[in-house]
């Protein structure tokens, strides 16, 4: 039962830290923008959904179809008016991302986006037993809508004109420039789809809980702590470490308690800096950024 | 046929060879260049003694402000090395907890804690950052990002150093002037001391480091060992100011890591010029009181930071200094274009 119980809700939890953290790390991985801006996003389609769930009246689907591709496009926006300008100076791309996501956060808790009315609407209630333990069909959905993203985005890289020209940018940006490739609609685009996702993990974790501001910054630490651990471009360091972080998690809080769930973050990150500052599956940036 | 102008700017005789050398020949030229250093200095020392005119309101305010401009030359020192911080908190939180469970503890008094909170502090994050200083630009960012925010949650759930509650009821500063004093003495003493260093050779090879590790490297030189020292150093202001804002408010806890000390210092230097260290206090005592008087728009205020945070970034990425600093060693006219 025990053992049971802690592999399927630790599968669930792995699966959730992969969806929150794929976005920031596809961004990362084609432009090299660290998109910090991230958490707000995540926020924004959240609320967004809301919005036109409970004050428009949509259905769900079109609700979801149009906070997917507003939010992507609002990526696609902040690319094009902020980071262009300041494209190739790290030091403004972070500043500008970050205030960006700060702003965007505090202004909804300012708007009181904080009460309990605010929870989205689960795909189907109910819930179902698998070898005696009780889960409800949404963590089955976000199984589900988690596999199938990573299906997508790896059919996606390999197999359009537009992935290949993500990991044309990604691998060399100066040759994938003189075979034709337009590094700033790719990097815009990158953000685009950075934030699409963000949308889409919005959309499938939030109704497990009650839209809260401080899950913004929850969010970008759990981008930024499974981009440390698994390599910040790497896909499949993504979802390695999303397994190693979430099953520490769930059996961290199994014996500890749920407190300490957070903590397990901090350790993992000191950890891996200390042993491998480039990440556990992150080659690729090693020679430029680890001198 | 319409005459056009254009502006032409020259620099003022005094300047010999760059930047900071001048020649000076007469008294009229030395006042030009001592007027807006030691103005500043007159008006800061002598703030306190206004406190009739002013009210202890905005004398008050003075006190963040220091505590936040030294944030931010902390900020700043560590940006002249190459190392964009994210989390100034982190070096005012180190420093606060470290004074204020000494003092909770063992019952030592400020003139005790507060010393032991700014080495002690300087020395923690020093240490915490050490395996992080191999990583440059925004993978440093991201670190010192999530830093003070995972320390928060590692108190709360560990409950050590008051948990969620904090420390409170902790001693007081002896007196008003005190109170008053040591904060201007400390932001002038470590304004023109970071000026001074980073002017001096061990400067130079800091904003090597920045400029281009790899040739300074190929020069012999440990470029770690100069990384955490000046992490050091920029931790030693950081964590003075959180030292002794924790005597200050007397009380320490978890807003001591707030994002508030992590953007606020980082806009104000952004704001002012990055780099010059007196482009970063001008930010502090430009924002903070503008900040006391919006008070009232309680969380909309980390918003407004935001806004001007990302119009300096992309529209005025010299900040406000540099561009005043310009104005004032530069003549302008209109020529006529031919």
């Amino acid at each position: 039962m025990m053992a049971s119980s802690i592999l399927i809700y630790g599968l669930v939890n792995s699966v959730i830290l992969a969806l929150i953290a794929i976005g920031f790390s596809l961004t990362f991985g084609i432009s090299g923008v660290a998109n910090f801006a991230y958490g707000g996003f995540y926020l924004l389609s959240g609320y967004l959904t809301w919005m036109l769930l409970k004050l428009l009246g949509l259905p769900f689907v079109l609700a979801v179809f149009i906070t997917i591709v507003t939010v992507g496009f609002l990526g696609f926006l902040v690319y094009w008016v902020i980071l262009l300008r300041v494209r190739g100076i790290v030091l403004s791309e972070v500043i500008a991302t970050f205030a960006l996501g700060v702003g965007m956060l505090e202004f909804f808790r300012w708007k009181g986006f904080v009460t309990y009315e605010f929870t989205l609407p689960y795909f189907k209630k109910g819930m179902v037993f698998i070898a005696g333990v009780p889960i409800d069909y949404q963590r089955l959905c976000i199984i589900g809508i988690g596999l199938a993203l990573v299906l997508f985005l790896y059919v996606f890289t390999h197999h359009t004109r537009i992935g290949w020209s993500f990991r044309g940018i990604a691998q060399n940006e100066r040759t994938a420039i003189s075979l034709g490739i337009e590094s700033d609609w790719t990097a815009a685009l990158s953000l685009a789809f950075g934030c699409a996702l963000s949308a889409v993990a919005a959309i499938a974790i939030l109704p497990l809980g009650i839209i809260s501001i401080n899950m913004g910054y929850d969010v970008l630490l759990i981008a930024v702590a499974v981009g440390i651990v698994g390599g910040l471009e790497s896909v499949l360091g993504i979802l390695v470490a999303s397994l190693i972080l979430g099953y520490a998690q769930i059996i961290t809080s199994m014996y500890l308690s749920a407190e300490w769930m957070m903590v397990v973050y901090l350790a993992a990150i000191v950890l891996v800096l200390i042993v491998k500052p480039s990440g556990l599956f992150g080659k690729f940036k090693e020679l430029e950024e680890r001198v | 046929m319409a005459v056009h102008y254009r502006k032409e700017r020259l620099d003022r005789g005094i300047k010999a060879r760059c930047e900071d050398i001048f020649a000076l020949a007469s008294h009229r030229e030395m006042l030009y260049l001592l007027l807006p250093r030691v103005v500043p200095v007159i008006v800061l020392l002598s703030f306190p003694l206004l406190k009739g005119v002013v009210g202890l309101y905005w004398e008050k305010v003075v006190v963040i402000t220091c505590a936040i401009a030294l944030l931010s030359l902390s900020w700043d020192l560590m940006a002249s090395v190459g190392l964009v911080s994210l989390g100034q908190a982190l070096f005012f939180g180190a420093g606060s907890y470290i004074t204020g469970s000494l003092n909770h503890a063992f019952g030592w008094p400020y003139f005790l804690t507060i010393p032991c909170g700014t080495v002690g502090g300087a020395l923690f994050c020093a240490l915490l950052l050490l395996p992080v200083l191999r990583l440059r630009g925004v993978y440093f960012a991201i670190v010192t990002l999530t830093l003070p925010l995972l320390l928060t949650r590692f108190i709360e759930a560990s409950k050590i150093l008051g948990g969620n509650e904090g420390l409170s009821s902790l001693s007081p500063l002896p007196n008003l002037w005190f109170e008053l004093y040591v904060p201007v003495l400390a932001l002038l003493v470590c304004l023109f001391a970071f000026r001074r260093l980073i002017n001096d050779d061990y400067g130079l090879v800091l904003q090597g480091i920045r400029d281009n590790d790899l040739a300074v490297m190929s020069g012999a030189i440990n470029i770690y060992q100069f990384k955490a020292q000046a992490v050091f150093i920029a931790g030693l202001a950081g964590s003075f100011a959180g030292a002794f804002m924790t005597h200050y408010y007397q009380f320490v806890g978890m807003p001591a890591f707030a994002l508030d000390y992590s953007i606020l210092p980082l806009t104000c230097a952004v704001l002012g010029g990055v780099g010059t260290f007196a482009g970063p206090t001008l930010g502090a005592f430009i924002l903070v009181p503008l900040s006391e008087a919006l008070r009232a728009f309680g969380t909309l205020r980390v918003v407004f930071y935001s806004a001007i945070l990302i119009i300096c970034i992309v529209g005025l990425p010299e900040g406000i200094f540099h561009y005043f600093q310009r104005k004032y060693h530069q003549f302008e006219r209109k020529v006529e274009v031919g």
